[in-house]
C-alpha cells in the first residue's frame, strides 16, 4: 500500500493552480528546480491513484511542467494518459488527450493501446470527443494507425457537422503523409468539399490541397478550374493566399495557365486592401507571371510602395519581392535603386542584408566601380558586423569567376588597399589572397599593386591592427616580389624594417624579412649591373609600355614600340643566348659584366652612398633578430645578413681601394648578386588545381609500385634525416650525368672559392651531415639534407642533384643509365612545368574556365607552407624542366596560346597583353631561374653560418635608429 | 505544413506556451526555444518582425510583456501569420477580457484549446472568433 496515495493525499492534493502559484513564489534556478522535483515525486504518487479525478489533476500538472519546464513525461506517464482518455467524463478525457498530443511521438509503443479508444471516440455522437480524437490522430499518426483509422476518418469528411468535417479534412493531410495510398480513396470527397464546402471546410480543404501541391503538383493540376472558381469568388483572405500559392505551383507546371490567371490576380492586387494578399499576388506575379508585362509593372509598383513604407515589415518584404524579380528582370531593381541603397543604412540588420544582396545583384562591369564606392562608404559608417558583411560581399562578387567583373584592375587593387584601412575590416585573409592572386594573374596591375602595397607598408598605424596583418603580409610579399616596379625601393625597405614590425606574428614577419631580401638584392643588382637590369625588365615584361616608373628609375630606353612578334623573336634569341652562355660557363657573362660595370651609372637612385646606407640600415635593423627564437625569422634574417656580409666584403673594395680592385671586386659581387637576383626574378603564376592530373604518365613509371627499393638507394647514404631531400644520390652517378651540368659546376666552383672555403669549414663542423664519399670536386659531390647549409655557388649542383633525384624516385627500377633515362624525365617534367603554365594562362584569360586555384610555386608566397614536403616536391618537378624543356614547350605553347586567344572576349584586353607577352619568355626564365632559385634556398645556410661571425662585428653597432618615416 | 510551432515567451525569455506541430525531442525543443528567444528578443521596435532561423522563418510580435513567436515554412506568407497572431491575441482578449501573461499561465489548457480550434496540423482552420470560442464557452458552462 505505500505506493498508492491515501485519502489524505487525495483530499489535500495540490491543484494545477497551487502548482503554478508555488512556481511563481520560487526564484528561478535551483529553488525552482527543487520545487519541481518535489512536485514530480508527488505527481508520481498521485498518478497511480485509482481515483480518476486525482489522476487527472496529477496528469494536468505534469503536462504543464512538461510543456513549460521541459520535464520528460513520455517514459513513465504515457500509460496513465491513455487510461484517462477512456474516462467517461469529458474533462478527464480532455486532459488525457492533451497530455498525449503534447508528449507523444509517432513511435511511442503504447500508441497501439489507443487504437480502440480513438476508433470509439471517432464514432462518438459528441462532436467535441470526435474533435479530440481527430486532433490526436493528426499528431501521433503512424502507418499502423493510419491503416486502422483511415476508414473512420474518411466517413467523417462527409459528416453533417461542419465542425467535425473541417477537422477531419485537415487530419487527412497527416494520414496521407504516412499512408499515401489513402489519397486515391479520399480525393473525390476532398474535391467535393472544395466545391461546396462552407467557410471552415473550404479553408481546410484549400489548406490541404496547398500542402499536397507543395509535394506533388501534378496531383492538383486537374483541379485548376475549381481553384480558379475559389480565386475569383472567395472573399476569405486566408483562403485566397493559399489558392494563390497553389496557382504559383501550377503555373510552373502548366505555363498556359498564366494567361487565365493574370487577370484575377491583378484584380486582387488592385482591389484587395489586405497587405498580405497584395504581397501574395506580387509574389505570384514576379515568380511565375513575369512574362505579362503590365502585371509585372503593377507588381513592381506595389513593391515600390512597400519599399518606401515606414513599416519595416513591408520594407523587408518589398526587398524580398525585389530579389525574386531580380532573377528574371533586373530593371525592376535598378528602377528602385535609391530605395534599396537607402535601406543599407536601415536600423534592421535583416533589411540591410537583404538590401546588400540586391545591390550585389545589380553589379555589372559597367557599374561595379560606383557600386563599390557606395558600398565602401556605407561600410565605413556601419557597425562592425555589417561592415564585414559588405566587405565580404564585395570581395566575393568582384573575385568571382577569376575577377570576371573587373576591367580596371588598378582601381580594384586600390580598392582592396582602401578596405584594409577601414576600421572594422576583418577580411584580412580574403584580401590577402586576392592581392596575391591578382599579382600572379594580372601582370599589368603589378605597378599599382606595389604602389598600394607600399602605401600600406609605410603606415605604421596599420601594424597595430591584428586583423589586417594578413593584408600587410600580402603587401610585403608584393613589394618584394615585384620590387622592380617600385618608385623607391629604399623607402620600401625602410617600411619593411620599421621597428613596429615587432607587432607582427612571426610568420608574417618572416615574409617581411624575406621581402627585404628581395628588395636588397634588387637594389644591389640595379646598382652593380644597371645594364643587365634593364635588359631583364624589358625582357620579362615583354616590352610593354606600362613601365614608365621603372624606365624613369633605370633610365633605359624602353622598346615599347616593338611589336609582339618581334618580342617573341627577341625572346627566342635571348633564350638562345642565355642557354649558350650557361653552357659555356660564365666566362661570357663575366666579360659582359666587366664591360658593363665600366659603363657609368645612369640612375641617381642607386648611388654608392645610397647602397651603403641601405646595407647599414638592413644590418642594424636585422642584426638583433638573428638570435630570434622563431626559426622562420632567424633563418631569413641570417640569409639577409649573410648576403650583406658577402657584399660588404666586395663593395668597399671597389670604393675604398679604388682603381685596381674595382673590376675584380665588382665582378664577384655582381656574380653573387646576379645569382641571387635571378633566383627572385622568376615569375610566379597560378596553377590549375588539376594540372597534376594532366601530367602524362611516362613509360615505365609505376605510380602504384611499392617503394621498397627506396631503402636500397638511401642505404648507401648515411643521413640521419629522412626528408625527401635526404634521398641523395649514389656517388657513382656523378659521371653519368649530362655534361650540361658539370660544366657549370666547374665554372661556378671556380668562381666562388670563397664560398667553397666556407663550405669546407662548415663541413668540418658538421661532418655528420655530409656524404662519406669524398670526391675531388667537393662542391658537386655533397648533398645536403633539407635544412643543411649550402652555398649559392652550388646551385647548379643542387639542380643536378634534384634532377637526378626525380629520376631516381620516378624510375626506381631503371638502371642508372642516365643518358637513356633523361629524355623520359624531360618529357615528364615538360608536362609538369610546361603544360600547367599554359593552362594557367588560358584560365586566367579565358574566364569560362573557373576553378583555377592558385598554388604558389615558391615558398615565399605562403610562409606557413614553407617546410611542407609539398613545396619541396613542387620544386623538384619544376627544376627538371630547367634546361631541357625549353625548346620542346615553346611550340606547344604558342599554339595553345592562339586557341586561348581566340576564345577571349574583347573586354579582357589587359589579360590578353599579359598572356601574349608572357608565355615563351617565361619558359625561358623558368629554365634558368628556377634552377637558381632552388639553389638560393640553400644560401641561407651559409648565411647563417656566417652570421655567427657577424655577431661580434655588429656588437659595436650604434643604437637602432627609428626608421619611421 | 505551414505553421511548425507557436511559442509565447515573456520578455525575460521564459516560455509561457509552446505548441509544436512536428515532433521534436525535449532537448531539441529547449535548444530551439533558447536560440529563437535570444535572436528575437534582442530586436527592437524599429526592426522588422521576420527572422530567418535554421530552416524556419520566424514571425513574431510583441504584445505588452509577451512575445508571440510563430515558426513557419519558408513558403508561408509572413503578413498572414502576423494577422494570425493578432487574431489569436484578439480571441484571447475576448475570452479572458484584457488578456495578460498571468491568464495564459493559469489557463494554459484553455489557451491550448483555442489554438487547437484555430490551427490543426499546421493549417489554419478557423478564423472566426465566435467559432473558436464556442466550444470553450460550452465546456465552461458544462463544468
Amino acid at each position: 500500500m505505500p505506493s498508492t496515495p491515501s485519502l489524505m493525499d487525495t483530499l489535500f492534493q495540490r491543484s494545477l493552480e497551487d502548482l503554478i502559484k508555488g512556481l511563481r513564489l520560487h526564484n528561478p534556478g535551483p529553488p525552482t528546480s527543487n520545487f519541481i522535483e518535489k512536485n514530480i515525486q508527488e505527481i508520481k504518487k498521485e498518478i497511480k491513484s485509482t481515483d480518476l479525478n486525482t489522476k487527472s489533476i496529477a496528469l494536468q500538472k505534469l503536462t504543464y511542467l512538461h510543456s513549460i519546464y521541459s520535464i520528460n513525461m513520455s517514459n513513465w506517464a504515457s500509460f496513465h494518459a491513455i487510461e484517462l482518455t477512456s474516462s467517461p467524463f469529458f474533462g478527464h478525457k480532455k486532459i488525457g488527450y492533451l497530455a498525449v498530443t503534447m508528449s507523444f511521438c509517432d513511435t511511442n509503443e503504447v500508441l497501439l493501446l489507443m487504437v480502440n479508444q480513438l476508433r470509439k471516440d471517432l464514432g462518438s455522437p459528441c462532436e467535441f470527443e470526435v474533435s479530440l480524437a481527430l486532433e490526436t490522430i493528426g499528431i501521433v499518426i503512424n502507418q499502423e494507425l493510419a491503416v486502422n483509422l483511415i476508414d473512420h476518418v474518411f466517413v467523417l469528411i462527409s459528416s453533417s457537422k461542419s465542425f467535425v468535417r473541417k477537422k477531419a479534412i485537415v487530419t487527412l493531410l497527416r494520414v496521407f503523409e504516412v499512408y499515401p495510398d489513402g489519397i486515391k480513396v479520399c480525393f473525390k470527397r476532398l474535391v467535393e468539399n472544395l466545391e461546396n464546402g462552407d467557410g471552415g471546410c473550404l479553408s481546410a480543404s484549400v489548406g490541404v490541397f496547398c500542402e499536397l501541391a507543395m509535394r506533388d503538383v501534378k496531383l492538383c493540376l486537374p483541379l485548376a478550374p475549381e481553384f480558379y472558381k475559389v480565386l475569383v469568388e472567395c472573399r476569405n483572405n486566408w483562403v485566397l493566399i493559399k489558392v494563390l500559392k497553389v496557382f504559383g505551383k501550377l503555373a510552373e507546371l502548366e505555363p498556359r495557365l498564366g494567361k487565365k490567371l493574370v487577370e484575377p490576380v491583378c484584380e486582387h492586387l488592385r482591389s484587395n486592401g489586405a497587405k498580405s494578399v497584395v504581397f501574395e499576388c506580387v509574389r505570384t506575379i514576379v515568380s511565375c507571371l513575369s512574362e505579362f508585362e503590365y502585371a509585372l509593372k503593377l507588381a513592381v509598383e506595389k513593391i515600390r510602395e512597400f519599399l518606401v513604407d515606414d513599416d519595416p515589415n513591408l520594407k523587408y518584404l518589398g526587398l524580398q519581392g525585389l530579389s525574386i524579380v531580380s532573377r528574371k528582370c533586373l530593371w525592376a531593381v535598378v528602377e528602385n535603386k535609391d530605395a534599396v541603397i537607402k535601406s543599407l543604412s536601415d536600423a534592421d540588420v535583416n533589411i540591410k542584408s537583404e538590401a546588400l544582396r540586391l545591390v550585389m545583384a545589380m553589379v555589372s562591369e559597367d557599374n561595379v566601380t560606383e557600386i563599390c564606392k557606395v558600398l565602401i562608404s556605407y561600410a565605413i559608417k556601419s557597425d562592425p558586423e555589417f561592415c564585414n558583411e559588405i566587405l565580404a560581399a564585395i570581395l566575393l562578387n568582384c573575385g568571382s569567376n577569376v575577377y570576371e567583373l573587373i576591367i580596371d584592375f588598378d582601381w580594384y587593387v586600390s580598392l582592396l588597399g582602401e578596405m584594409a584601412r577601414i576600421q572594422h575590416c576583418q577580411k584580412g585573409e580574403e584580401i590577402e589572397n586576392q592581392l596575391i592572386d591578382i599579382g600572379m594573374r594580372v601582370k599589368d596591375v603589378r605597378p599599382e599593386l606595389v604602389r598600394v602595397g607600399r602605401d600600406l607598408l609605410i603606415d605604421p598605424a596599420l601594424l597595430g591592427n591584428p586583423f589586417i596583418h594578413r593584408i600587410l603580409s600580402a603587401a610585403a610579399w608584393l613589394c618584394g616580389e615585384y620590387v622592380q616596379f617600385s618608385k623607391n625601393p629604399f623607402e620600401v625597405m625602410e617600411a619593411l624594417l620599421q621597428p613596429r614590425t615587432n607587432l607582427l606574428p612571426a610568420s608574417i614577419r618572416a615574409v617581411y624579412i624575406h621581402s627585404a631580401l628581395k628588395v636588397l638584392s634588387f637594389c644591389l643588382h640595379s646598382y652593380l649591373l644597371p645594364n643587365e637590369t634593364d635588359s631583364y625588365w624589358v625582357d620579362s615584361d615583354s616590352g610593354e609600355a606600362y613601365l614608365p616608373s621603372e624606365s624613369e628609375i633605370l633610365g633605359t630606353s624602353n622598346p615599347s614600340a616593338v611589336k609582339v612578334d618581334q618580342i617573341y623573336e627577341q625572346r627566342d634569341l635571348s633564350l638562345e643566348e642565355r642557354r649558350s652562355s650557361i653552357e659555356n660557363g660564365l666566362n661570357t657573362n663575366v666579360a659582359h659584366e666587366q664591360s658593363s660595370s665600366s659603363v657609368p651609372l645612369k640612375q641617381d637612385l642607386f648611388t654608392e652612398q645610397s647602397i651603403k646606407n641601405l646595407l647599414a640600415l638592413v644590418e642594424t635593423a636585422l642584426q638583433p633578430l638573428s638570435g630570434s627564437h622563431e626559426v622562420e625569422i632567424q633563418e631569413r634574417v641570417c640569409n639577409v645578413l649573410g648576403l650583406i656580409e658577402m657584399m660588404q666584403g666586395e663593395l668597399p673594395n671597389s670604393v675604398v681601394q679604388g682603381g685596381e680592385n674595382i673590376e675584380m671586386g665588382e665582378s664577384k659581387a655582381s656574380d653573387i648578386i646576379r645569382v641571387v637576383h635571378d633566383a627572385f626574378s622568376e615569375d610566379l603564376g597560378p596553377i590549375s588545381s588539376s594540372s597534376q592530373e594532366r601530367v602524362p604518365l611516362p613509360d615505365g613509371l609505376l605510380l602504384e609500385e611499392n617503394l621498397d627499393n627506396l631503402d636500397k638507394i638511401c642505404g648507401e647514404i648515411e643521413l640521419p634525416m629522412s626528408t625527401s631531400f635526404s634521398l641523395g644520390r649514389p656517388a657513382s652517378d656523378e659521371h653519368d650525368t649530362g655534361s650540361l651540368f658539370n660544366n657549370h659546376d666547374k665554372d661556378e666552383s671556380e668562381l666562388s672559392k670563397e664560398s667553397t672555403s666556407l663550405l669546407t669549414e662548415h663541413r668540418k663542423r658538421h661532418g655528420l651531415y655530409y656524404l662519406s664519399s669524398d670526391k675531388k670536386e667537393v662542391v658537386s659531390d655533397y648533398y645536403p639534407p633539407a635544412n643543411e647549409p649550402k652555398t649559392q655557388s652550388n646551385d647548379n649542383d643542387v639542380t643536378e642533384d634534384l634532377v637526378k633525384l626525380t629520376e631516381q624516385s620516378f624510375l626506381p627500377k631503371k638502371k642508372p643509365n642516365q643518358v637513356k633515362a633523361r629524355p623520359k624525365v624531360v618529357k615528364l617534367d615538360e608536362g609538369d612545368g610546361g603544360i600547367p603554365s599554359v593552362i594557367k594562362k588560358t584560365e586566367s584569360t579565358d574566364n569560362a574556365i573557373s576553378g583555377a586555384v592558385p598554388i604558389p610555386l615558391s615558398q615565399e608566397v605562403i610562409p606557413s607552407d614553407k617546410l611542407s614536403s609539398n613545396v619541396k616536391g613542387k620544386e623538384k618537378l619544376h627544376i627538371g624542366q630547367s634546361f631541357e624543356s625549353n625548346e620542346h614547350t615553346a611550340n606547344v605553347d604558342n599554339s595553345e596560346l592562339d586557341t586561348s586567344r581566340s576564345k577571349r572576349s574583347k573586354k579582357h584586353k589587359e589579360r590578353k597583353h599579359r598572356s601574349s607577352g608572357k608565355t615563351a619568355e617565361e619558359r625561358d626564365k623558368n629554365g634558368v631561374e628556377d634552377k637558381q632559385k632552388s639553389g638560393h634556398h640553400h644560401t641561407r645556410h651559409k648565411a647563417r653560418h656566417r652570421a655567427d661571425a657577424d655577431l661580434k662585428v655588429v656588437a659595436q653597432t650604434p643604437v637602432i635608429p627609428d626608421f619611421l618615416l | 505544413m505551414g505553421i511548425r510551432f507557436i511559442l509565447m515567451v515573456n520578455k525575460q525569455g521564459q516560455t509561457r506556451l509552446a505548441q509544436y506541430y512536428e515532433y521534436l525531442t525535449i532537448e531539441q525543443r529547449r535548444a530551439l526555444e533558447g536560440e529563437i528567444v535570444r535572436k528575437c528578443l534582442a530586436r527592437n521596435e524599429q526592426q522588422c518582425s521576420f527572422v530567418e532561423h535554421r530552416n524556419y522563418k520566424i514571425v513574431y510580435r510583441r504584445y505588452a510583456s509577451l512575445f508571440f513567436l510563430v515558426g513557419v515554412d519558408n513558403e508561408e506568407n509572413e503578413l498572414a501569420i502576423l494577422e494570425f497572431i493578432h487574431l489569436l491575441v484578439e480571441t484571447m482578449d475576448r475570452h479572458f477580457g484584457n488578456v495578460c501573461e498571468l491568464d495564459i499561465m493559469f489557463h494554459l489548457e484553455k489557451a491550448h484549446f483555442m489554438l487547437e480550434e484555430m490551427v490543426m496540423n499546421g493549417c489554419i482552420v478557423e478564423t472566426s472568433k465566435s467559432n473558436i470560442l464556442g466550444p470553450i464557452q460550452l465546456m465552461d458552462k458544462a463544468s
